[in-house]
């Protein structure tokens, strides 16, 4: 299995896979902003869409977007004990992390699936976490829309 | 919502920082296509006042009932372009804001790429615009009148300075007088002002404010409500003296109950009715209930008997008051460190090995020695005196990880005032460090160690031994590296600070946040160092961690000035996209409960609803992804309008096989 | 007024809401009144040629239990829609997917390998296994039913149109077909197409257990573990899984009546898209609540870990109809 995963790692296999990314409003949006005040570059693959705290995720809006056809799902937030609201980062880390086992017991490949935290004032890391995703996400099979039936 | 959805979308080329990288027409022509965009027109500068006329008039000419702005960051003009919107009638939460300047012109080089991305990301805000409802800011009356819970200086001075600003003030103390551990200090560095002398006047000016209402042996029973409303029901324990007391002592005398003296640290008797202290304020005595002979004119009466005021009333009872306040401020204070658990240093069990806040009494001219050092012993003076900082402090494996931040001063100001009273006498100091950051105290210190000849030895004690009538100090110099063995006829050991019994009851009241050792955490360490996480609630002085006094009360003034931000509105305004709960749905399972970090949602008994205080909800919607039957929605941030958002980024991806 | 044709039809289901239906009691004579019953292989001998035989449309109610899970579920449901006028999807399995559903995941041969050759009680030294054709010695063919890729839901292959959740459906449950079934007879009318016919809120509701204000717990156990299961409290503070938050009610609780946790055999309340993610997310956003703040990542990794196998705990009912299940697996992917 590891070995197929290897040698797959060699071949391009998507060349635009698209990620939908949730940004929170307080430490990774304003990441996100810097990220273009500073005019870093990271690859157009990232689709972002804000809410108010990592907390407001609904694990079922994570798999929405795969079924709508996104390659990877990215959410980000604050760090822990930065949260604006007191302890959302926790409940969405703890959340995501049964989702991720959830997904992994189905077969998604974990790369599709990453949960980051990234301050305000991050935006290298904001430009290189986007970066490497979409990188990681071109050497695997396009995420089929709507499912497998 | 089946009205027709008209919706206008403004694109801004902000001159070329958008138009650079974003084909604007291409993207025009791609959003016309959207059903129910009723208006699109694109501007060099949208957030101008052109800018703004063109969304007002188009909002007007063309009957828009929906706005979308395509520019900036919402956190750089969504104020602008909200308010446009309300100017021109329409309720200012149907705009939404798609940002296609920090996350897609000025982050993507190719313009194809980019043009396509800002396209999805409008189509995005249509998406999420349309299901958008019209809001109203929630609107909360304050009650205008703050609470301060604490009588030390901290709670003084803010109540003090609320008072002065011409807003009501309820002071409560849990003890019989105002006052708290600096009515205890002799002297404060680095000034050596008599402490009594400073915080007297504003004591009395407490008893005196017209707006201050002042409750001693009062302890807060139950916090409800919110900011601008709290609800607190108090307790207040019997006195059993009335305001007739004229405090001529008549009634001391005669009361046969001898105990410790709590404000002297034990180191003088009190009877079982007493006065805190000459000063204290509410000028009036008090029976101690715990030792008194059982409150009972049936085993004693001798205080009422002589009290020629009849003010000692045996039939009083404990009071319960409700009151609603719009702050609260929390000034619960410290306690020091209890020493008695560092067993090589046998406090307890040594005489002459006293804690700081008894030398602080010994020292002073009302203390039990009338401000003569004398030993606890045999009432000698002590011609050597050792002082061990940080007892207790910067120490993790044992006892307390943090710096006191005042026991380098005070240890070096008893070391100054010990050589004051006798000049020959010797006064030695071991020290980890001298930490001397405040005004003035780095001179204090080197006042002391050249001026004074107190005698500074960096290390640590080891062990303290009784060793004849004297005691033996085993220790170590860890600048000249060398075991140090010396005899003293007193150590003083400067106790750390930890939070109060009082600090960690209220917090668990208030529900506040604490740190591990039970401090009152700030809801900001640098930037809010007196709001708390609950809004409306803020902390002043020691109860969210040591200070001196100066820094006392200047954060004493500012949770002041906070609380009357609060205080000076006669309603509260704050943001509508909070939570909801479809009661059809709900399963009254109560798991968003707990999961609200705000105590926003609670269940009521009487309506068998689980239910929303609007007021403390902050909406950050983590209730809404736990709801595990679906049925709680953050107002403008649905699940439906974050899922058609998702949808709009992904149209048109297709499975590529 | 005559009686109402009924046929039950079986898919991949272990008969239990059969039972559940002579669990009626005196009831059941209601049904015998009712009902006539032209179909129903567990109870007497049909085969399929007698429903066959039946006019399309005969059938007034048709009701089918089981997941879909082979070919022969398939068309036995399809010729049920032929035949009936009304179709119920009776049960976990044909509302949900069911248990037999669990199998959908990737895991190609290796199921088939485990069961036949790997587990320890089997002797297999030939490698027998089944096959969907077998040739006999006189040339003739028998043919056992294809395993379909994934075990669904019955609406994932037909149009249904009553839902009767429950592993089985509960007796009040079944008593409630009666009455509709009763009404139907005496006046002609049903509930709107779509009727789930169970409560409408969650298993909360019924409970009766004495719920804290404000609800955590700090592990999870499995009911074996625990020292004593207070029999009047909230199971999740106690931490044992309970999907009954986000469980549809009509039950009756039976489960947490009987100190057990709700396993979730009514599928999700109306709002819900797909009833495990909703409950872990519930379950999870509780787990250490008061404690989490200024926890590391490396310790809440450590506290959540302890759910074992979410898949298994939160869809143990649910899975062929959930959300995820409809995920591609890259495992796939050659």
């Amino acid at each position: 299995m590891t070995s197929t995963m290897q040698r797959s790692h060699k071949e391009i296999k998507n060349t635009n896979p698209k990620i939908i990314m949730f940004l929170c409003r307080w430490c990774s949006g304003k990441g996100a902003d810097l990220a273009g005040t500073s005019r870093l570059q990271y690859p157009p693959n990232v689709l972002p869409i804000m809410v108010n705290c990592s907390s407001r995720i609904d694990p079922q809006l994570v798999i929405e977007a795969f079924l709508e056809g996104a390659d990877g799902v990215l959410i980000t937030g604050c760090h822990l004990g930065d949260c604006h609201y007191k302890t959302g980062n926790y409940k969405a880390y703890k959340r995501m992390t049964i989702l991720s086992k959830l997904l992994e017991q189905i077969g998604v490949n974990p790369k599709r699936f990453r949960l980051e935290w990234i301050s305000a004032t991050e935006a290298a890391k904001f430009a290189k976490i986007t970066t490497e995703m979409v990188e990681d996400l071109k050497y695997l099979e396009p995420y089929r829309k709507g499912g497998k039936r | 919502m089946s009205e027709e959805k008209r919706i206008g979308v403004f694109i801004c080329r902000c001159g070329r920082n958008i138009a650079h990288t974003v084909d604007i027409d291409k993207a025009i022509e791609e959003i016309k296509k959207k059903h129910d965009v009723a208006f699109i027109e694109e501007n060099m500068y949208m957030c101008s006042d052109p800018g703004q006329n063109l969304l007002k008039e188009a909002i007007h000419s063309k009957d828009l009932n929906r706005v979308v702005v395509a520019a900036c960051s919402r956190d750089m003009h969504e104020p602008t372009f909200m308010s446009a919107t309300k100017e021109a009638d329409l309720n200012p939460y149907l705009l939404e804001m798609a940002n296609i300047r920090e996350q897609v012109s000025w982050v993507h080089e190719n313009k194809e790429d980019a043009t396509n991305k800002a396209v999805k990301i409008i189509e995005s805000a249509i998406e999420r615009v349309k299901m958008n409802t019209p809001l109203t800011a929630l609107e909360i009356p304050v009650t205008q009148k703050a609470l301060v819970i604490g009588g030390g200086i901290a709670g003084i001075q803010s109540a003090l300075d609320i008072a002065d600003s011409g807003y009501d003030v309820t002071l409560i103390e849990k003890a019989s007088s105002i006052g708290g551990h600096m009515s205890q200090l002799a002297e404060t560095f680095p000034t050596l002002d008599c402490s009594q002398c400073i915080l007297t006047p504003k004591m009395v000016a407490v008893s005196h404010h017209p707006k201050i209402e002042l409750l001693t042996c009062a302890e807060v029973e139950v916090v409800d409500g919110f900011v601008g409303n709290f609800k607190v029901r108090i307790r207040k324990n019997p006195r059993y003296v009335t305001e007739m007391c004229n405090m001529c002592n008549d009634c001391v005398e005669v009361c046969p109950v001898v105990v410790h003296d709590e404000y002297n640290m034990g180191l003088s008797p009190r009877k079982a009715i007493y006065i805190a202290f000459p000063q204290a304020v509410p000028a009036y005595y008090v029976i101690d209930p715990k030792t008194c002979l059982g409150i009972d004119p049936l085993i004693c009466s001798k205080c009422a008997e002589v009290c020629e005021q009849d003010a000692v009333d045996f039939d009083m009872r404990g009071e319960i008051m409700e009151d609603t306040f719009g702050a609260i401020i929390v000034a619960t204070g410290y306690e020091p460190y209890p020493i008695e658990s560092i067993g090589e240093y046998g406090y307890g069990l040594i005489p002459d090995v006293i804690s700081g806040l008894e030398f602080e009494r010994l020292l002073s001219a009302n203390g039990p020695t009338a401000g003569v050092i004398r030993r606890p012993s045999d009432g000698k003076e002590p011609e050597t005196v050792v002082f061990i900082h940080c007892t207790g402090s910067r120490d993790p494996a044992k006892h307390l990880p943090y710096c006191s931040k005042i026991c380098c001063m005070y240890a070096t100001k008893h070391a100054l005032q010990f050589k004051h009273l006798n000049h020959n006498a010797t006064a030695i100091n071991f020290y980890i460090d001298v930490r001397t950051a405040g005004k003035d105290y780095e001179e204090f210190y080197k006042r002391a160690a050249e001026e004074e000849r107190v005698i500074y030895i960096r290390g640590k004690v080891s062990e303290l031994l009784q060793d004849g009538n004297r005691i033996l100090i085993r220790g170590v110099n860890t600048i000249a590296g060398e075991g140090v063995e010396l005899h003293a006829d007193m150590v003083v050991l400067a106790n750390g600070l930890i939070p109060s019994e009082g600090t960690k009851e209220i917090s668990s009241i208030l529900k506040l946040s604490c740190d591990s050792i039970g401090f009152i955490k700030e809801a900001h360490p640098k930037l809010k160092p007196v709001e708390t996480a609950i809004s409306g609630v803020f902390v002043a002085g020691t109860a969210s961690g040591p200070k001196d006094i100066p820094e006392t009360v200047s954060n004493a003034s500012a949770a002041a000035a906070k609380a009357i931000t609060i205080l000076s509105h006669k309603t509260l305004e704050r943001p509508p996209q909070i939570a909801e709960i479809e009661q059809t749905t709900c399963g009254k399972c109560h798991t968003c409960i707990h999961v609200c970090p705000y105590g926003a949602i609670y269940y009521d008994s009487t309506s068998n609803k689980v239910l929303i205080r609007e007021a403390l909800c902050e909406g950050c919607g983590s209730c809404a992804a736990a709801c595990p039957s679906g049925s709680i929605e953050l107002k403008n941030s649905t699940y439906r309008s974050i899922s058609a958002s998702i949808k709009a980024l992904l149209k048109g991806e297709e499975m590529a096989q | 007024m005559a009686k109402l044709k009924t046929a039950i039809v079986l898919g991949a289901t272990c008969a239990g809401c059969d039972v559940a239906i002579l669990d009626l009691n005196e009831k059941i004579f209601e049904v015998d009144d009712l009902c006539e019953f032209v179909f129903w292989p567990t109870a007497m001998d049909f085969k399929i040629d007698d429903l066959l035989a039946l006019e399309d449309g005969e059938v007034d109610i048709g009701i089918y239990h089981g997941a879909i899970r082979t070919s022969e579920d398939l068309e036995m449901a399809e010729i049920l829609r032929k035949k009936a006028k009304v179709v119920v999807a009776f049960g976990a399995c044909a509302n949900f997917g069911g248990i037999p559903s669990l199998d959908n995941l990737p895991y190609d041969q290796s199921l088939f390998d485990l069961v036949y050759e790997q587990v320890p009680s089997m002797d297999n030294p030939q490698g027998t296994v089944p096959l969907e054709i077998i040739e006999l010695k006189s040339g003739d063919e028998l043919t056992l039913p294809k395993m379909l890729k994934d075990a669904g839901a019955l609406n994932s292959v037909i149009d249904v149109d009553y839902y009767v959740p429950g592993c089985p459906p509960m007796v009040p449950l079944i008593e409630k077909v009666v009455d509709v079934l009763k009404k139907f007879s005496e006046t002609g009318t049903l509930p709107p197409k779509g009727t789930v016919i169970a409560g409408e809120g969650t298993l909360c509701e019924e409970c009766g257990r004495e719920k804290p204000e404000q609800i955590s717990y700090h592990a999870f156990f499995s009911p074996q573990e625990t020292k004593k299961i207070d029999p009047d409290k909230c199971l999740i503070p106690q931490g044992i899984i309970c999907m009954g938050p986000a469980t549809r009610s009509g039950c009756g609780a039976l489960c947490t009546k009987m100190n057990v946790g709700c396993r979730g055999c009514m599928g999700p309340t109306v709002k819900v898209k797909d009833h495990g993610l909703k409950m872990i997310s519930a379950l999870t956003s509780l787990l250490e609540v008061d404690t989490e703040e200024g926890m590391t990542e490396e310790q809440l990794e450590k506290i959540v870990q302890r759910i074992p196998d979410p898949l298994g705990t939160f869809y143990r009912f649910t899975y062929g109809s959930s959300l995820i299940s409809k995920l591609h697996s890259d495992k796939e992917d050659k």
